[in-house]
């Protein structure tokens, strides 16, 4: 009998996971699982041109190639559990599903504040296309909009909203936007360019409450001082969609602890065949960097461990010659990310995060930029602000 | 032969695209995209690769 995969999280990394079986020769089943009632879409758009026009699902929909063209969806259920020795995924809905592959694919819910006056309407994230379009709604001309976090999500959806007319405060624990990824020096230059198209900032607070009955009228913050509002947008960190795994002895200390190959480990450190970890919750070493597993949250990051699980789990289901050659293959993607911002466009690539150290290496910081992120002498990441030929030319060190 | 379409009206020049086919994307002196509109079938995984990486979702193979 011919053996099945089943993909836990029907997004952009499940769907490259499931293209690259296909593409690795796995003729198989595949199952796919996923809460949201929608085929795979991009999420990125959700906090810039989504927010600002109608854009539909046709829209941000990924294409489904012909590869992938008889993979089995079920949409709009959930994963709960798995038994690893049984081999079966149980669902929400009561469903079961057998499995020869395991691809956990399951990503990120955000976080989102308890606060004593927390359930009143006008609170919004923006995970889903239905979050977005639930924003949409609310972000009209005049409407005193507050953003709580200032990382790229935040700051997209406080520039989106700007552009649309509203009054936008950006309030966030840190001491400076994106600082990060991005460092001091780069975080306060572009807080002083969101300040200069009106966005205010309440930086090292975090919000306490919110007042107004069955609508948000205000944010009040740690400091007592209350915000006017009309919506809060929360987008202050993520929660790892591992529950479903809580039964088994998998480490999901922090996303799941995946190998070289991105087979899931166990908490006494045990690779386990069959089971692969996919997207922003795969914590795996980059040996680009160093032998530290990390989960990393950039939109390349599905894609580049989907290709590496549909190539490594086809050859295991096939008991092929070349397995423990694929296993032992380095995996070290260059992580990359973008962010528009107003008529920014920033590029980064590797793990700025990490320096210890950072100088401006082209550009002004007041205009067009790229700043070379340093651990030692090492460069490990690179962030421009338009000036692409330039961070490409920085990106090629960083790999090499 | 796969043609190759790119939506210049998202395409914002990132020039990821470049380093996943560099015989067929390419930036030019003024960092704007410019691509090669048909290839051979062997270069489909290189051009989808190409797909896959453009941050604005840009490029399209059509079929």
């Amino acid at each position: 009998m011919s053996k099945s995969v089943v993909i836990v999280g029907a997004s952009m990394g499940g769907l490259r996971a499931a293209e690259a079986l296909r593409n690795n020769g796995f003729a198989g089943r595949i199952t796919m699982i996923g809460e949201e009632a929608h085929l795979p879409y991009n999420r990125p758009p959700l906090s810039k041109e989504v927010l600002a026009k109608e854009v539909t699902h046709e829209a941000v929909a990924f294409k489904l190639r012909a590869q992938v063209e008889d993979v089995t969806w079920h949409l709009g259920d959930s994963a709960t559990s798995v038994d690893l020795d049984k081999k079966v995924v149980t669902t929400a809905s009561g469903k079961s599903f057998e499995y020869d592959g395991l691809v956990i694919a399951s990503g990120l819910r955000p976080r989102v504040l308890d606060l004593p006056n927390g359930k009143i309407s006008g609170r919004h994230t923006v995970r889903t296309l239905d979050d977005a379009i639930g924003l949409r709604a609310e972000l009209v001309p005049g409407a005193k909009v507050v953003v709580a976090g200032a990382g790229f999500i935040g700051c997209e959806v406080a520039a989106t909203a700007r552009g649309l007319g509203c009054e936008v405060t950006n309030v966030a624990i840190d001491p400076y936007p994106m600082i990060r990824p991005l460092g001091e020096q780069l975080a306060a230059e572009l807080q002083r360019r969101h300040e200069s198209h009106g966005v205010k900032f309440k930086l090292n607070h975090g919000i306490s409450d919110l007042t107004g009955t069955e609508k948000i009228s205000g944010v009040v913050l740690d400091s007592g001082e209350v915000i006017q509002a009309d919506v809060l947008v929360e987008a202050i960190s993520s929660h790892c969609n591992v529950e479903w795994l809580s039964e088994t002895n998998l480490d999901i200390s922090n996303g799941v602890l995946a190998d070289a190959a991105l087979r899931a480990v166990t908490t006494d450190g045990k690779s386990v065949d069959g089971v692969y970890v996919v997207g922003d919750l795969a914590r795996f070493a980059n040996p680009l960097f160093d032998n530290e597993p990390r989960r990393i949250e950039h939109w390349n990051i599905p894609t580049e461990t989907g290709k590496r699980v549909g190539s490594v789990l086809s050859a295991y289901l096939a008991d092929a010659e070349n397995f423990a050659e694929l296993v032992a293959t380095p995996f070290m993607p260059l992580p990359s990310f973008w962010s528009d911002q107003y008529d920014m466009k920033i590029q980064g690539f590797g793990m700025p995060g990490l320096a210890d150290r950072y100088e401006l290496v082209a550009g002004e910081l007041s205009d067009e930029l790229v700043m070379g992120y340093f651990r030692g002498e090492i460069l490990i990441g690179v962030v421009g602000i338009g000036m692409t030929s330039e961070v490409m030319k920085y990106r090629k060190e960083l790999v090499s | 032969m796969i043609s190759i379409n790119v939506d210049m009206d998202k395409c914002q020049h990132y020039g990821q695209c470049v380093f996943e086919a560099p015989d067929i994307f390419k930036l030019n002196d003024n960092d704007k995209l410019e691509f090669v509109a048909t290839a051979d079938d062997s270069r489909r995984s290189d051009v989808e690769s190409a797909v896959d990486v453009c941050p604005m979702q840009a490029i399209s193979i059509v079929e």
